[in-house]
């Protein structure tokens, strides 16, 4: 199926859950987060869609008073097409359902997500910090960001900003 | 600390047992493999026939309670720190640290706007040798290692500190 069909299909099914943006390229599509679980569950079942792989789930920060993204890449190995699912999330309260449970792999892609950007996935069965320590304090990969300036009593010197080198 | 350790006044008996001892100390310091990143690459090729670190007679050992010098090679994280922290102070007396590569000394391409990285382990543990570079040829490292050599063969273990 080419991209246009497929969004075709997906709007006849869910028809509130798109969010109309003219910036997308045409492969993607933006959604709005609260039926994402029943879209995916479709994605993966329906046999003209049969998206079997989950080839990657990207955060996306867009500054600071904008929302924060999720960006799944869903790829058929049977039908040989691809999709791009695009969902903008509150910044202030970043939930969205789980999808591990329908792709496996999602599993320690959204920990990761979870880990850099703070986007709680409910439903996901464990979901803790991957990279960064447990005991970790904030979202490093949000534009507003501060770095700690010590870690177990280890002090992170403090180094001049570019600017005001002399 | 050992029994010995810093007992005994000045004197010839003394004195040419610490160079014994020194010299012992010296042509055997084994060291504890601890590759972290990029660096540990250039490590193993030091160790390997090439180059040949046996015939300054240091051997890997895999266990920090065997080795006598902790070749910190690569990245250290945040996370990575306290381990770092702890397996030094697994490392039974006397104990060197060496710090190869530019992450290790002092943050590498991380210095600025790393948030997850140490700023150089000497943060954590004391470092006796720095080896500039990113990563150093095994040629630097060697040369970092006779150095340590020297500055190990110069102290003197079982000379009373106090003038």
């Amino acid at each position: 199926m080419n991209p246009v069909e497929i969004k075709k299909l997906i709007s006849a099914e869910f028809p509130d859950a798109i969010v109309e943006n003219e910036s997308l390229q045409e492969y993607q599509i933006e959604l709005k987060p609260e039926s994402w679980l029943e879209i995916a569950k479709y994605l993966r079942t329906e046999p003209k869609l049969s998206f079997d792989q989950l080839e990657c789930i990207t955060g996306v920060d867009l500054g600071e008073d904008q929302v924060l993204q999720s960006r799944y890449n869903f790829h058929s190995l049977k039908l040989r097409h691809k999709l791009e699912i695009i969902i903008s999330l509150d910044r202030k309260k970043p939930k969205l359902a789980s999808i591990e449970q329908i792709w496996r792999l999602g599993d320690w892609f959204e920990r990761e997500i979870y880990d850099m950007y703070g986007i709680v996935f409910e439903g996901h069965r464990d979901l803790r910090r991957i990279l960064l320590p447990e005991d970790w304090e904030g979202w490093p990969l949000r534009k507003n960001y501060e770095t700690p300036e010590t870690y177990h009593g280890i002090v992170v010197p403090k180094i001049k900003a570019e600017s005001e080198w002399e | 600390m050992g029994l010995l350790e810093n007992k005994f006044k000045d004197n010839v008996v003394v004195a040419s047992l610490d160079k014994l001892l020194g010299w012992a100390r010296s042509t055997s310091p084994w060291y504890f493999q601890f590759g972290l990143a990029c660096c540990a690459i250039e490590m193993m090729a030091t160790a390997a026939s090439r180059h040949d670190l046996e015939r300054i007679g240091m051997m890997p050992r895999s266990s920090p309670r065997q080795a006598d010098v902790m070749i910190v090679a690569g990245t250290v994280t945040m996370k990575m720190s306290l381990r770092v922290k702890k397996l030094y102070e697994q490392m039974a007396d006397p104990k060197y640290v060496i710090a190869m590569g530019s992450c290790a000394t002092s943050g590498g391409p991380y210095w600025q706007y790393g948030y997850h990285v140490l700023k150089g382990v000497d943060l954590v543990v004391p470092v006796d040798v720095y080896v500039p570079g990113c990563p150093p040829r095994p040629e630097a490292l060697i040369e970092g290692l006779l150095k340590l050599q020297e500055k190990i063969q110069t102290q003197r273990p079982l000379t009373r500190k106090s003038a």
